[in-house]
């Protein structure tokens, strides 16, 4: 099991090397853009990601998990995510554009 | 399982590394993807912008690709149909082929598609998204010829435009009865949702009508959320009739509109049967439907658990916690374009997370949901516990007004992602 781990965490890594298409993206966040329109051209009042400081994402993340932001759903999502997974997934969105 | 993964991505990976005949030929890997909706024309679009050296042909029969989700709000007349309709014309643009034929066997062993046509293609990597058969001997009675009286509509285009013309000509004070199955079914809250707007519809235009669910569970999706709304809109509009209340459709007669329960015979002015489903009968041709009838797949990559090189995303998978939708399929396909395009480089590709959310309109301007995370647990895709699930009860008026225009803007992004 150990070893099963440090391979995926190993891969992870070398996937994260080269960035910029969904293929390298860290884990969960392909699924935002269900939501996050990764297009300017949709008109949604969900806010985008790409481009977001990451500290923003990770903060926001935060509040929707204690309770301190309300949410519709966000609240619900944002409690299956670690606050290492959240730092990843926002730092890979603050490099995306 | 998991000894069976992980043979596969040992084999995967040594077969990556040895010249392949697409690689001797200085081609580049192949991979076909079957199917054309959320998932199957996810997986194409996002496999061929993860490597652009990949060739990627998707086979779709339909040009023009139909949603689903929403279109209960065209059977309610609130949106016509062709706000539920694309093209693939910008997924082309993206790089992608497209062959829009059937797809009528699958070789496995020697990694080729035939098509309706004759033409065969090659693929190192198979990624098939077929959606859902209707199962036409899961409800006694019920033929696909019946389907022209008593629509399913439980595949957008004609079928729903046929359940709203004929809600559209009932007379007022008229009985509206659905059929809802058995666990699993392609969108766990859909018929909910369509009752609802059906509801919503009587009651603004013929008031005196009604619509009954005739169920064979005791139990669905946002069930307390749905049943509240109920309460509060549809009083007089709705009824929920619970397998143990006798809901359960033992058999239909198309020709009076008749449904027979154990409890006794229900004749309807309208009937929408929703009857039992399976993956569709390709992925039954090309051995990855199990004797459910459904795909069991590895949850980190989505190939097969029977056969190898070939990956199910979308409807036609056992998706563990993750239910049959749209959002689901589209999550679903990114995770395993990233895998593909991994395995394809000899990379092993890196445990996922997804998520799910499914919005369902109980009038135009009262939304719910349901959502998830997952992740990979004992070869499934389980639901992280303490997250997701469903809308507060007892949420203020506000967010259900809300969640309708997040709904609205979720369809807007998804259809836009995949085929925008």
């Amino acid at each position: 099991m150990d070893a099963t781990r440090l391979f995926v965490a190993a891969a992870a890594i070398l996937a994260s090397a080269s960035a910029g298409y969904a293929a390298d993206a860290p884990p969960g966040a392909n699924s935002c853009s269900g939501c996050h329109a990764a297009s300017p051209n949709v008109q949604t009042p969900v806010p985008p990601l790409n481009g977001r400081p990451g500290a923003e994402i990770v903060s926001q993340m935060a509040a929707f998990k204690s309770g301190g932001r309300k949410g519709t759903i966000m609240d619900r999502i944002a409690k299956g995510f670690s606050d290492e997974e959240t730092r990843a997934i926002a730092s890979w969105y603050e490099s995306q554009k | 399982m998991r000894p069976s993964r992980r043979q596969f991505l040992k084999s995967a990976s040594a077969a990556a590394l040895l010249p392949t005949p697409a690689i001797a030929q200085g081609a580049g890997p192949k991979v076909v993807v079957i199917g054309g909706g959320f998932a199957g024309a996810s997986a194409a679009r996002f496999i061929k912008k993860g490597s652009a050296a990949i060739t990627v042909t998707l086979v779709e029969m339909n040009p023009t690709f139909t949603a689903c989700p929403f279109s209960n709000g065209v059977i309610a007349g609130l949106r016509p149909l062709r706000a539920q309709q694309f093209n693939y014309e910008k997924i082309a643009d993206a790089g992608v082929s497209l062959a829009f034929q059937p797809a009528t066997a699958v070789d496995a062993q020697g990694r080729s598609v035939t098509l309706g046509n004759g033409t065969k293609l090659p693929f190192d990597r198979l990624v098939m998204a077929p959606g859902i058969d209707l199962r036409w001997d899961g409800m006694p009675g019920y033929t696909e010829h019946d389907a022209d009286t008593m629509p399913h509509a439980w595949k957008a285009g004609e079928q729903t435009l046929l359940l709203r013309s004929q809600l559209e000509s009932m007379a007022d004070g008229g009985t509206v009865i659905i059929s809802a199955p058995a666990n699993p079914f392609r969108c766990p809250p859909g018929p909910y949702e369509r009752a609802s707007l059906i509801a919503h519809y009587l009651k603004t235009r013929k008031p005196k009508s009604k619509v009954i669910i005739l169920d064979a569970k005791d139990a669905f999706s946002k069930q307390r959320l749905f049943q509240s709304a109920w309460a509060q809109l549809y009083p007089d509009h709705l009824e929920w009739v619970s397998l143990s209340k006798g809901g359960k459709v033992n058999s239909v007669d198309a020709s009076t509109k008749t449904l027979t329960t154990d409890f006794g015979e229900h004749k309807a002015d309208v009937a929408n049967i929703i009857p039992p489903q399976r993956a569709a009968a390709i992925a039954q041709t090309a051995g990855v439907a199990d004797r459910t009838g459904w795909c069991p797949i590895d949850p980190v990559t989505f190939e097969s658990k029977l056969v190898p090189n070939i990956h199910v995303v979308g409807d036609a998978g056992i998706m563990g916690g993750m239910p049959k939708s749209a959002f689901s399929a589209n999550a679903q396909a990114k995770v395993c374009a990233a895998a593909v395009v991994d395995l394809l480089a000899g990379k092993t590709p890196a445990e996922p997370r997804l998520i799910n959310t499914c919005y369902s309109l109980v009038a135009p301007d009262y939304g719910i949901t349901v959502a998830g995370v997952y992740k990979p647990k004992d070869g499934v895709l389980a639901d992280i516990e303490g997250a997701g699930g469903v809308s507060p009860i007892d949420a203020p008026q506000e967010n259900r007004v809300l969640e309708a225009q997040f709904a609205e803007g979720w369809f807007k992004t998804i259809t836009g992602e995949v085929f925008g």
